[in-house]
């Protein structure tokens, strides 16, 4: 059993994109807060946080899910992984190349929780159906681009996946 | 949008769980998938004193196959559910209602347990459960006992479960031979809460008469209910039954109002889709033998 008291500062170490951090978190402190006030890790965004825009999304421990609606402390130990970890030595991800191919985002503030959530998606579903990619997107909130490009982008790799 | 201080109790056994709900009763909330909760506490309509993690209780996160029924434990993923194959052949209307539920980012978190719990009236998996005639196994210290879904839902966000104790699995009955069942839902956008959901349960004779019918209605009254349908007992399987008792149905349901739909409106909506489903649940229960 573990107890934290009201207001009491906690260690949380978690492992984000392969490299290990530290640091402290009250019992209240949500993940999506703890990964960008706290590890400086600003990649992650916020949004409504009440788990339906989706652009907090990250993966903990191979799924895709909302960081706003995990407290940071329940994360202790967690693999996560975040938009900052998806290209490999400054060359992007095929998915992040598609998405800039295909006009996917524009102002960019859901991309990170859209492309965490395409990549899991396409790991769990290689070859996926248009109505598929368009239920995953369900579970995002965009207000720029009308989500076309983004269909587009994830059939593109999905498609050229062995 | 950050929740009130509370205390963080991780309980890593059930012994632990069920210490803890005795110590805060009805000043703690049960953190499971955190789908409902989380929003609640990040808006501060929830300010509990304590939050009782329970996740890490690796014992309530089964699937299996116990006497007529499947068992989840409570902290089932809806996810795990969904991808599990003894659900989709014994419990298909439970299948068939997940994709449903929120979205695929919310199905990797969210549990069984937990939605039976919030007890939100518009909620998929409750009326599930209500229009099957499963159950909840509730634990307190030194004691557990089985709720029946019908007995469980007292109305919106609020069941029989008293503030000690904890929902550790449910019961889903299994399918047996010659039934048939399917789920329909109207909501604004998909995994949006419903407006409206029914859920379809039928057996029926080698004759090709029902001899078994129901109807569960979701976001429609205050709770999960099931139809009374059991005039259409002995009636023929055929879409013109089907429209029959839907309109019983949708004539005796007491709908809500909301900003989202009239009462008028949830009683065409139980009318139609639930001609719709009660036809598919017929043609499913005469087509596969189990």
């Amino acid at each position: 059993m573990l107890r934290i008291a009201p207001g009491a500062r906690h260690r949380v170490t978690v492992t984000v994109n392969g490299r290990r951090y530290s640091g402290f978190a009250e019992a209240r402190t949500l993940l999506s807060d703890f990964l960008r006030h706290e590890l400086k890790l600003f990649g992650t965004h916020v949004g409504c946080e009440h788990g339906v825009c989706g652009a907090c999304t990250v993966n903990i421990d191979g799924r895709a899910v909302r960081s706003c609606l995990r407290l940071a402390v329940q994360a202790d130990g967690a693999e996560i992984g975040t938009v900052e970890g998806l290209a490999e030595d400054g060359a992007l991800s095929p998915l992040q190349e598609a998405f800039r191919r295909r006009h996917a985002l524009q102002c960019g503030f859901c991309t990170p929780g859209i492309l965490i959530s395409a990549t899991q998606f396409l790991e769990t579903n290689p070859d996926p159906t248009e109505e598929d990619v368009r239920d995953m997107l369900s579970g995002h909130i965009c207000r720029c681009t009308g989500y076309e490009g983004m269909v587009r982008a994830i059939l593109d790799v999905a498609g050229d996946s062995p | 949008m950050k929740p009130a201080p509370f205390e963080y109790c991780r309980a890593d056994t059930l012994d632990e769980a069920l210490d803890l709900m005795a110590e805060f009763g009805s000043d703690a909330s049960v953190l499971a998938g955190g789908m409902s909760l989380g929003p609640m506490l990040n808006m501060r309509l929830a300010r509990p004193a304590a939050v009782i993690d329970i996740n890490p209780i690796e014992s309530l996160s089964g699937i299996a196959a116990k006497d007529d029924t499947v068992e989840t434990g409570a902290l089932c993923r809806q996810v795990d559910a969904l991808g599990s194959s003894l659900i989709a052949g014994a419990v298909p209307l439970l299948a068939e209602a997940l994709p449903f539920v929120g979205h695929f980012q919310t199905r990797n978190r969210g549990t069984l347990g937990g939605s039976v719990c919030h007890a939100d009236p518009s909620a998929e998996i409750p009326l599930t459960l209500v229009a099957l005639g499963g159950g909840i196994v509730l634990e307190r210290k030194g004691q557990a006992r089985t709720v029946s879904a019908h007995d469980f839902f007292d109305g919106i966000f609020t069941t029989s479960r008293a503030p000690d104790e904890l929902v550790t699995a449910l019961r889903w009955p299994r399918r047996t031979a010659r039934t048939g069942h399917a789920f329909g839902e109207i909501a604004q956008r998909h995994g949006d809460f419903a407006i409206g959901a029914v859920a379809a349960a039928a057996a029926v004779t080698p004759d090709g008469s029902l001899s078994a019918v129901s109807l569960g209605l979701g976001g429609i009254e205050d709770r999960p209910v099931l139809a009374d349908l059991s005039d259409f007992a002995g009636a023929p399987a055929t879409p013109q039954t089907a429209a029959e008792a839907a309109r019983l149905a949708a004539e005796r349901a007491d709908p809500i109002e909301d900003p989202k739909a009239s009462a008028a409106y949830r009683r065409q909506l139980v009318r139609v889709l639930g001609a719709r489903v009660l036809e598919r649940a017929f043609e499913r229960a005469g087509a596969s033998p189990c």
